[in-house]
Order: C-alpha cells, then sequence, then structure tokens
C-alpha cells in the first residue's frame, strides 16, 4: 500500500469511529433534522464538483460538473436552510403559564 | 506573485503559500462539520451545530476556489445560481409532511454528483490513474448512480407517483443480485484493465438500473430504514470521491455522514425486530396480505366525537400515539388543539414516539414541533412503555402496527418480536382510523377487538377537530 492510501485509510476509520461516537449522542428527538444536515454535509462533494466544472479539461467535463455543482449546491443550500427551519420548531413549554 | 517567485517557492517548501492556507481552510472545515453534529446531540444547542456546518462549508468552498486547478469560473458561477435557485425553494417552502421525499429527492442530487464527478474522473484521466484511484472511483460510481435511482424510486414512493405498497415477482433476488453482481464485475474489471472505456457505460447502466429494482420491493413501512440507508451511501461516495482526489476533508465528511445513515438505519431495523437483509429482501407487505383475508368478521365498539371529548375530559393522564396516518391527514395542528384544551383542563398530556412512526426516522417529531408541541411532551418509546398501566386513556391517531401486541405474542405474525408501545396496558385504549382495513403490515390489529378498546371512526383531522370543538362546548371544569 503506498502511504497516501495508508493516510487516507486512517483518515476514513477514524472519522467513521469519531462518527458513531457523535451520532449516537444525537437526541432521538432530532433524528429527521439529523438527516437533512448530514444531507447538506454531504454535498461536500461540491468540491469534486467545483474542481471538475472549473478545470477546464474537457467540454463534456465541464459540462458534467456544472450539472454536479448545481446538484450538491442545492443541497448545500437546501440542506442548512431546512435544518435550521425544523430546529426553529423545536421549543420547550413557554415559561409561567 | 511573480511566476519565478511561484517556482523558487515551491522548490523549497514543494508547496505554495495558497496550497497551504486551502489545507487550512479544509481542516478548519472538518472541524466545523464535526461540531456541527456533536452539538445535534441536544435540542438548546442545535442551531449553533448549523452554523458550524455552515462556517464550514464556506470554508470549503472557499479553499476550493482558490485551487489553482481551477482556471474558468463562468460555468462554476452559472451553476452555482442555479443550485441556490432549486435549493431555496425546496427549503422554505416544503411543507413539514413532505419533508421524507425531500430528503429522498436530495440524496438523489447528491449522488448524481458523486457519479457525475467519478465518471468524468475515469474519462479524463482513466489511462493514467493508480489502482487505488481507479478502485475509489469504482466505489464513488456505483454508490453514486445506484443511490440517484434508488432516491428517486423513494421519492416517488413517498410522493405517491408510484405505489408504496411492495412489488414483488418471482426471483427477484435472483435478478438483483445478478445485476448488482455484474456491475460489481465490471467495476472490478475496469481497474485492472482500465483501456476497456467501452465498458464503462455497461456499468453506470446496470448501476442505475439496480438503483431502480432495489427499491421496487420495499413498502412504505420500510422507508424509515431505507431513506436512513440511502443517506448512509451518499455519505459513502463523497468520501470514495476523497479516496479518489485524495482529499481529506471529502473522506471525513463523507465517513461522517456514512456512519450516521447506518447508524439510523441499524435503530430502524432493530425498532422492526428485522435485519437489513430482511428489510432489503423480504418484501414485507405482500406476504402478511394474502394471510389477513382469512380473518373472521370480529366486533368492534365505536363512539362518537361528544363521547370521545367526554372521556378525555374526565381522565387525569393521557398519551397520543401518532402514526404516519396523522402525518397523511395533516392532523399535527389539530391534535395541538386538543392537546392545549385538555392541558387547560389539567389532564396530563403525553406523547409516544415509535422510532418507526412515520416515513423518516423521527418524523413524528418534526411534525409535532411544527405544530408547536413542546419537545419534552415528546417521550421515546423505551421511556414511556412502563407508564401505560397508569395512564387513562392511550389515544392512538393514525398509527396501527406499532401498538399491535400480536408482536409480542402471535410468532406466526410478520410483526413477531417488534417492539410495541404498550398501548394496550392502559385504562382506557382510543383508536383514531378510517375504517377497518389491516395496517400496512396487513396484519389484523388485535387491540382494537379488546373490551376496552374504543375504535373512533373518520378522517384523523376531522375527528379530533370535532373532538376539541366538543372539549370547547363545554363549560369548563369537570
Amino acid at each position: 500500500m503506498d502511504d497516501s492510501l495508508t493516510n487516507s485509510l486512517y483518515v476514513f476509520v477514524l472519522a467513521a469511529f469519531l462518527g458513531y461516537q457523535v451520532i449516537s449522542r444525537v437526541s432521538v428527538l432530532l433524528h429527521t433534522p439529523l438527516m437533512s444536515l448530514t444531507n447538506a454535509i454531504a454535498a461536500i462533494s461540491l468540491v469534486g464538483s467545483l474542481i471538475l466544472a472549473g478545470s477546464a479539461q474537457a467540454p463534456y467535463a465541464t459540462v458534467m460538473g456544472a450539472v454536479a455543482v448545481a446538484a450538491s449546491f442545492a443541497n448545500v443550500v437546501g440542506g442548512f436552510l431546512i435544518t435550521d427551519r425544523m430546529l426553529k420548531m423545536f421549543k420547550t413549554r413557554e415559561p409561567a403559564k | 506573485m511573480s511566476l519565478l517567485a511561484t517556482v523558487a517557492e515551491e522548490a523549497v517548501s514543494g508547496r505554495t503559500t495558497v496550497e497551504n492556507f486551502i489545507d487550512f481552510a479544509y481542516l478548519i472545515s472538518a472541524i466545523g462539520f464535526i461540531m456541527s453534529l456533536k452539538w445535534l446531540s441536544h435540542p438548546s444547542t442545535a442551531r449553533k451545530g448549523v452554523k458550524a456546518g455552515e462556517i464550514g462549508m464556506l470554508l470549503a468552498i472557499i479553499g476550493t476556489l482558490m485551487k489553482h486547478e481551477i482556471v474558468e469560473y463562468r460555468w462554476i458561477a452559472i451553476a452555482l445560481v442555479i443550485g441556490a435557485a432549486g435549493g431555496v425553494p425546496l427549503a422554505l417552502l416544503m411543507k413539514m409532511t413532505a419533508v421524507p421525499q425531500r430528503t429522498a429527492f436530495s440524496h438523489a442530487l447528491g449522488a448524481l454528483a458523486a457519479g457525475l464527478v467519478g465518471t468524468a474522473e475515469f474519462y479524463l484521466h482513466g489511462d493514467t490513474l493508480s489502482k487505488v484511484a481507479l478502485t475509489a472511483i469504482g466505489f464513488e460510481v456505483v454508490l453514486g448512480y445506484l443511490t440517484f435511482t434508488g432516491s428517486l424510486m423513494a421519492f416517488g414512493k413517498l410522493q405517491g407517483f408510484i405505489t408504496g405498497k411492495p412489488i414483488l415477482y418471482p426471483g427477484q433476488n435472483f435478478v438483483n443480485l445478478g445485476i448488482f453482481g455484474a456491475s460489481v464485475a465490471i467495476a472490478g474489471y475496469l481497474v485492472v484493465n482500465p483501456t476497456a472505456a467501452h465498458l464503462f457505460p455497461w456499468l453506470i447502466a446496470l448501476t442505475l438500473v439496480f438503483g431502480v429494482f432495489l427499491i421496487i420491493p420495499i413498502g412504505g413501512a420500510d422507508m424509515p430504514t431505507v431513506i436512513a440507508l440511502l443517506n448512509g451511501y451518499a455519505g459513502l461516495s463523497a468520501s470514495a470521491m476523497g479516496f479518489a482526489l485524495d482529499n481529506k476533508l471529502l473522506i471525513i465528511a463523507g465517513a461522517l455522514d456514512g456512519t450516521s445513515g447506518l447508524i439510523l438505519s441499524i435503530i430502524m431495523c432493530k425498532a422492526m425486530n428485522r435485519s437489513f437483509t430482511n428489510v432489503l429482501f423480504g418484501g414485507f407487505g405482500a406476504v402478511a396480505q394474502s394471510k389477513s383475508g382469512a380473518v373472521e368478521e370480529r366486533s368492534v365498539r365505536s363512539i362518537s366525537p361528544e363521547e370521545t371529548a367526554q372521556m378525555l375530559e374526565n381522565s387525569d393522564s393521557v398519551i397520543i400515539i401518532p402514526g404516519y396516518g396523522m402525518a397523511v391527514s395533516q392532523a399535527q395542528h389539530k391534535v395541538r388543539e386538543l392537546y392545549d384544551a385538555l392541558s387547560k383542563r389539567g389532564v396530563d398530556v403525553r406523547f409516544a414516539i415509535h422510532p418507526v412512526a412515520g416515513r423518516m426516522p423521527g418524523h413524528m417529531n418534526v411534525l409535532l414541533a411544527e405544530a408547536d408541541i413542546p419537545y419534552d411532551r415528546l417521550i421515546d418509546m423505551d421511556e414511556i412503555n412502563s407508564e401505560f398501566p397508569q395512564t387513562d386513556v392511550a389515544l392512538v391517531i393514525g398509527a396501527n402496527d406499532v401498538v399491535n401486541p400480536s408482536a409480542r405474542t402471535d410468532k406466526t405474525s410478520p410483526i413477531y418480536g417488534m417492539p410495541i408501545l404498550n398501548a394496550d396496558a392502559a385504562q382506557t385504549v382510543m383508536v383514531v382510523k378510517r375504517g377497518m382495513s389491516a395496517g400496512f403490515a396487513g396484519v389484523e390489529n388485535d387491540l382494537f377487538f379488546m373490551d376496552k378498546t374504543m375504535m373512533l371512526f373518520g378522517d384523523a383531522k376531522g375527528y379530533i377537530a370535532d373532538v376539541v370543538k366538543e372539549l370547547s362546548g363545554v363549560h369548563a371544569g369537570h
């Protein structure tokens, strides 16, 4: 195995363990916002899409990249917005009633 | 910076200042994502978590745009505008009851992006890439395209474009495994022989078809598991992209999302006492339906909204059990009025939430929160189950299988072993239901035929509205 693969695998495994620890603690109440938030974060594939759309390697690659940018950016914007919209709704009882 | 200076600096350190900055931005971005999920652990810090995630994403975008590979910004700008124009209304105008299908749709978008990037990467550099990068692209493309069509199918089922019932045919699992096997075999062959690019379209086509076939046999009741699973796949395909591009940020963010999706789907499976393979290959509902026809007619007791109001008013404690039926009839706001009316009379009203109630993890919580019901009234199954015997009324609204006692006793039942809410242990049980049809699993529910069970026949929203009207008409106090 070359070094970069070893490094990448370490990062992946450690991030997966960290994810397991962090996400197990997420309140059951918030599982739907959790899904929309992770959806927004998974739109990190925007990074690869941007590079493809902007690197002018071939016309077809630019078009595919642009479609990928639009799709993943819709998830970034939509995912964070709807998560916040949902979380805003979770309230405790109004004090003193 | 002049070209000469840049070259000189690169010769010394091997890296430019800009590259160092980008790496740093990516690192902070990764921390942002981790904190984002960590803060989601409690409603009081959750919105801070969204901010952390947004900052993380912003840094990732800025860092990426500074990369020297990016030489042309025109298409990027256009695509960003289109993406924002699509994403904003999708988030702000969507009804909360439509959140499951929105989630499925956005999984499709994310997966499509991963698939496209992997495909372009293969056609551009396939012949020069290392085996590692090719393998990563293989994962990225397979996960991406199968999640793309799979999520679109899930979207169609949730939206009602396609029947929510499982579609089954003989030899289905054989066909599915055959298609999947073929696409994996092609992916493997391409890693070894990247010059055989003419096979790549077949890989794409087979994977797209597999995504469709994978979801066809899945029924509505299994949607929470499947949506969570697709969520995980979308994350893993982003991680695979990270391996292909040797980008740690993508690997980390993808791994976080991958584990999140997998954890959620495991929780959902446990809540139904079923295995992954059973969800994916079981074809739940259809098997059971043939059985339910044989059951003889039994009598139930039904009461009017007026009687319901009286009984609720005269009780001390009520536990409301919401299910998918409440979402379908959009009854959550009427339920909130009922909650208010009863709370005003000193009745202790709580909500019992089964993990698989609804069509996605946490679906009921979001709907009830939308209706302004305080979240400390929404109680998890494990916590509330011991409280039913001391409860006067268990009011079931649009739920069925999650309160079916045969899950405990009847070994032949398809839902045997599924943890249920002990509604049958309450002093009185009330069930709001359209008619006497069997639940999604197609199983008769003995709860409806118990002596202490009252059936409240009607549309959930209309019926609850009538009860609320009765409650506000009757003079306060009892």
